[in-house]
């Protein structure tokens, strides 16, 4: 060991080690872990072992979960169901409680064993992870006292099956199980292979505090585990992890009922506009990608920096990445610990190689690396042109890419070019360009002179491939609970359209004949297809609707996304055309009511006068389903922003052809967004006649599009678009299964609403709303 | 009048100075919450323990300003603090550090007690530091602010703290602050001068940013945080944005400038924080008493105690100890 005059000639830090023996027993003690099932640890049968990435050493052996663990784990929390969501509020507030009271006991128990497990740096694990997990079911703690008050009428989905990753193994445990559990469902979690440790740690504090049997199960595994748990009885997925396993997961869970959320990868922007404050901003990197070895799916991994900023920044940056220190995780004065897997640094080294070689210049700092275990130094990337597959990728490791832009235009034009929608972060010291770029930004947490700051009362979740979702807030709370059921009614069959002369079902003219086409950007439009279908009614034609096709669906789409003003129109904007629309209707009551009636549609005049009402509930709502600002952080503010998804489509039920229609229609527009609809196949022409009504209500062209035909053909191309942002099918269980299936594709948001007595209070309220949008949350820390 | 010529620090040239630059300054964006959470995570991020942590605190030391600047200071009180200075610490915790000589980086006083300080510290090699220019507030007429520099030159001092005039940096009226800091620097001759900035009386980390600068450009040697007798004296998120505004200098001019914290800091875990702030924002060269000082006066009982703790593994006491 050097002296003292030694130190005082280098300056060095030295080492500072975190002590480990506690972890270390712990380990020798337990040496093999069963699943935790039903309270109790069962007898591990075949077993896999968990190494520290920063050594390779093995830590500890772990069971492989079988189909059958998988079973019984859910047997188990289907069994704690009754018992668990039974109890009151306050009851399970109790239980949360003591779990992020015993959770801060262990603070540095979990704290070293994540580090061990995991390789992150000890100072992220201790500052950050594990406060951040006792915060959340603190947090939660209160969701459960006060869940009656704030939530009324919905009640827990029931058994949720939770699939974690492994780059914050404890904290993505916290984020599904305190919500989850205080909404009073019970859960099976599998963590991931490579980091299940601090979860099993977890399981001894609840069996330590005498959490009821069954509440919680964790069941460990590999990819095969996680497999039987999508597929097992559950009523919901939550899962963590990558865009392509959630997408596997949206299909195997297509058409089963299960309530699903996904928190998928990123490719995040970090902008810098060349007012910002770019010593701050370079610091930003080091929270963004250089923060757990940029293995963080909301990381700032696409830095855009203004041109005339750029060159000072790259250079700022490279002194600032010269600092970091990488190496052992239990160092205290450790910046970057080891990726969590050879696997994964083979994989990071491999996709940097690629860029390389495809024209990529990286840049990486000079540090010294341990010789032995997963260690890759802090990097960054220039000359990434959009099609290196760098741009595209996420390369989960410590690496960004840097490229730069000229003006705010096209900052956001680049931001939003990818297929992600996780998070970004904005740096500029000009308010109004932060928010407005904020406000443009197609992600669900975007931070303002900041990045990646979480908190509890927070929604965190994606748009886009990035999944959909939230955790954390009263947004996350919603993930967890059900809406007090609806009785779901059965709609008449679909009536196949017969594109045919039909002289066996003769129509009745009285005046001059009426042509139903397409609804397309505000024109009426002529099927692609050159055909139309009779519409009929106990063998009578009432009139002809245009058979739509893919191509009608592709224009309409096209249509819906030209009429982008809609969704930044104002909400009191909105209102006033419902509101309109709704008088407009009014006036033509009688004659929408002739038209139901013809068809055969009973309660034709109740079905109307609800039609009418509910442009009015809809109209009041457009500028007061508003969002909130979330209790976080002090001198943060923390804006809580529904958005409308954009473009959506639409699949309405056969029966109620006007009020099914305008139930579905109504809240996507009142929110914002533009709609593809597809109306009862069995009576479009209640759908059509309304163009008229649209266009004397000044409601603005391609807002509402609508193709007539054959529902599930539309609905398929429509759930298969990649340029839709959410869909909502109204019609049977295999049809629901199909669109679910096709929305893999780009994670299109779903809802499978069970048809409904539309004239009912089932047929409207605040769940069309929310999901008619997606929360995104604003970080603005203020100070001066 | 002192019979020995100001010392020259080591290894190191005078700051020049450069003609008023506003554009180095005027477009500075600081973010507050930024800087704060920097300055927050420094000492998070990084620590010394054991053997590193006491040649830390020994190197700490090194670089500090011992201070008294009180309206009771007599000659007899310098003289005890001059003591203080030569040997600050124990024989025993010499020999137990390994350690041969070891004094503090300078004695800093009022301008009438500069005379008692220089005698105090003849032969020591120990610089002597006057505060001077109406200090603290510094709101005497200019001539006499400056007579105040000459006087306290002339009687020996090696070093000049003057305070700026806080008002030229809250009206944006940086010609008039770099022409008196100009002409202080003038009065101070071969004497290094160090700006204090009172930072807590200027309120943003903006302004702190523009007055560091400007100060550089007028050819302070060092800039300083505090006098000591503000509301709110050195904070680390102050000192982040002091330092880079000196490491900006640095990079356009070539001139290493020197970065003085004074005020508020009272324990041995500060005097770690601050030379982590050094090192990580700079670099080694600022670990020096050349360019890093620490103004501070109970700081050094502190350091005592933790380096008497480090070897004796026992808890010390202050009495145990030589008062400074």
């Amino acid at each position: 060991m050097p002296d003292v005059t030694d130190i005082l000639a280098t300056m060095d830090y030295g080492p500072a080690p975190e002590a480990s023996g506690e972890v270390q027993k712990w380990l020798r003690a337990r040496g093999r872990f069963g699943h935790f099932i039903d309270g109790a640890f069962t007898r591990p049968g075949q077993v896999f072992e968990v190494r520290n990435p920063a050594t390779g050493a093995p830590l500890a052996h772990v069971a492989q979960g079988s189909a059958e663990d998988v079973a019984a784990a859910v047997g188990a929390a289907r069994g704690a169901l009754p018992g668990w969501s039974r109890l009151t509020g306050h009851q399970r507030a109790r239980w949360l409680y003591a779990l992020a009271r015993t959770i801060q006991k262990r603070e540095r128990f979990l704290a070293v064993l994540e580090t061990m497990d995991n390789g992150k740096p000890i100072r992220e694990t201790r500052d950050i992870d594990v406060p951040l997990v006792a915060r959340h079911f603190y947090h939660h703690a209160g969701w459960a006292e006060i869940l009656a008050d704030e939530f009324p009428g919905m009640g827990p989905v029931g058994v949720c099956g939770q699939i974690i990753p492994w780059n914050f193994p404890l904290l993505m445990l916290a984020w599904k199980v305190a919500p989850a559990l205080a909404a009073g469902n019970t859960v099976v979690l599998k963590p991931a292979e490579y980091t299940p440790l601090t979860a099993l740690a977890f399981a001894e504090i609840c069996a330590e505090i005498g959490l009821p049997k069954g509440v919680v199960n964790i069941v460990t595994g590999d990819g095969a585990t996680g497999a039987a748990l999508v597929g097992a009885p559950v009523d919901k997925i939550a899962f963590t992890g990558s865009t392509e396993v959630g997408r596997e997961i949206r299909r195997l869970t297509a058409g089963t009922g299960k309530k699903l959320t996904l928190e998928l990868g990123g490719k995040s922007p970090f902008i810098v506009f060349a007012d910002a404050d770019i010593d701050g901003a370079v610091e930003g990197v080091v929270d963004a990608i250089w923060f757990n070895q940029g293995q963080v799916c909301c990381a700032g991994s696409r830095i855009l920096v203004q041109e005339t900023a750029a060159a000072d920044f790259a250079r700022r940056l490279t002194a600032r990445m010269a600092k970091l220190r990488v190496g052992d995780p239990l160092d205290k004065s450790t910046d970057m610990g080891a990726l969590v897997d050879p696997v994964q640094l083979a994989r990071v080294a491999g996709l940097v190689r690629q860029g390389v070689e495809q024209g990529a210049v990286l840049h990486q700092a000079d540090c010294p690396l341990p010789a032995a275990g997963s260690f890759f130094a802090p990097g960054f990337l220039t000359g990434v042109a959009p099609a290196n597959i760098l741009s595209e990728v996420e390369i989960f490791g410590p690496v960004a890419t840097l490229t730069t832009f000229r003006t705010p235009d096209e900052a956001v034009e680049l931001a939003n070019n990818t297929r992600y929608g996780l998070a970004a972060s904005v740096w500029s010291e000009n308010i109004n360009l932060a928010l407005d770029v904020a406000s443009q930004v197609k992600a669900g947490v975007v931070w303002v002179n900041a990045t990646n700051i979480f908190d509890a009362a927070a929604g965190f979740g994606g748009y886009r491939e990035s999944g959909f979702g939230r955790e954390g807030g009263r947004e996350g709370m919603l993930a967890y609970l059900a809406d007090a059921p609806v009785r779901a009614k059965a709609e008449p069959a679909p009536l196949p359209p017969d594109a045919a002369p039909n002289p066996e079902a003769p129509g009745r003219i009285t005046g001059i004949d009426r042509t139903a086409k397409l609804f397309v950007g505000g024109a009426q439009k002529r099927p692609d297809s050159g055909y139309s279908y009779a519409v009929t009614h106990r063998g009578r034609t009432l009139g002809l609707a245009g058979l739509g096709n893919r191509k009608d669906i592709r224009n309409a789409v096209e249509a819906a996304h030209a009429a982008k003003g809609w969704g930044k129109a104002t909400g009191h904007n909105r209102a006033q055309i419902l509101f309109y629309l709704a008088e407009n209707l009014d006036r033509r009551a009688e004659e929408f009511t002739r038209r139901l009636a013809s068809a055969g549609i009973p309660q034709a005049e109740a079905e109307v006068e609800t039609a009418i009402r509910r442009a009015f509930w809809y109209a009041a709502q457009a500028d007061k389903f508003d969002g909130a600002v979330h209790s976080t952080k002090s001198a943060h503010v923390t804006l809580a922003m529904p958005e409308p998804f954009g473009v959506m489509g639409i699949a309405c039920p056969t029966g109620a052809p006007l009020l099914g229609f305008l139930s579905l229609v109504l809240p996507a527009i009142a929110l914002g967004n533009r709609v593809v609809a597809i109306p009862s196949q069995n009576m479009p022409l209640a759908a059509t006649d309304l163009y008229q009504v649209f266009e004397t209500s000044d409601l603005p062209a391609g807002v509402v599009n609508i193709v007539t035909g054959a529902r599930d053909d539309l609905a398929r191309t429509l759930a298969g678009h990649d340029d839709v942002a959410a869909v909502w099918y109204c019609g049977p269980p295999e049809g629901a299964r199909m669109v679910e299936t096709e929305s893999a594709g780009n994670l299109k948001s779903t809802w499978c609403p069970a048809n409904r007595d539309w004239t009912g209070p089932g047929g409207q309220g605040r769940e069309f709303l929310t999901r008619a949008s997606q929360i995104k949350n604003i970080w603005v820390p203020y100070g001066e | 009048m002192s019979d020995h010529p100001p010392r020259p620090l080591p290894n190191r040239p005078r700051n020049a100075g450069v003609p008023l630059q506003r554009d180095w300054f005027e477009q500075i964006a600081v973010n507050t919450q930024a800087a704060e959470r920097r300055a927050a995570t420094l000492t998070t991020r990084r620590t010394v323990k054991k053997e590193w942590q006491a040649a830390w605190l020994v190197n700490a030391i090194r670089c500090i300003d011992l201070t008294t600047l009180s309206g009771d200071d007599t000659p007899d009180r310098v003289a005890r603090l001059c003591a203080k200075a030569r040997r600050p610490l124990d024989d025993h915790l010499m020999e137990g550090l390994g350690l041969g000589a070891l004094t503090t980086g300078a004695v800093c006083v009022y301008p009438l007690l500069v005379p008692a300080a220089v005698k105090a510290l003849a032969g020591s090699g120990i610089p002597v530091a006057s505060v001077a220019t109406g200090f603290p507030a510094g709101l005497a007429p200019l001539a006499l602010r400056l007579a105040e520099i000459r006087y306290a030159v002339e009687e020996g001092a090696d070093e000049i703290d003057i305070v700026i005039h806080r008002a030229q940096v809250l009206n944006g009226d940086w010609q008039a602050l770099y022409d008196e800091v100009a002409a202080m620097r003038e009065a101070c001759g071969a004497a290094h001068m160090k700006a204090i900035l009172a930072t807590g009386e200027l309120r943003t980390l903006r302004n702190v940013y523009k007055a560091s600068m400007v100060a550089m450009q007028a050819g302070a040697d060092f800039i300083k945080t505090s006098t000591g007798k503000e509301g709110v004296n050195a904070t680390l998120p102050v000192s982040l944005v002091m330092v880079r505004a000196l490491r900006d200098y640095g990079a356009r001019t070539g001139q290493k400038i020197g970065f003085k914290p004074a005020g508020g800091m009272k324990t041995a875990k500060d005097a770690i924080a601050w030379q982590i702030l050094m090192k990580e924002e700079l670099g080694n060269d600022w670990l020096r008493p050349d360019l890093f000082r620490l103004g501070a006066s109970s700081m050094l009982a502190d350091i005592e105690r933790q380096l008497e703790h480090h070897l004796t593994g026992r808890y010390a006491a202050f009495s145990r100890h030589a008062l400074a």
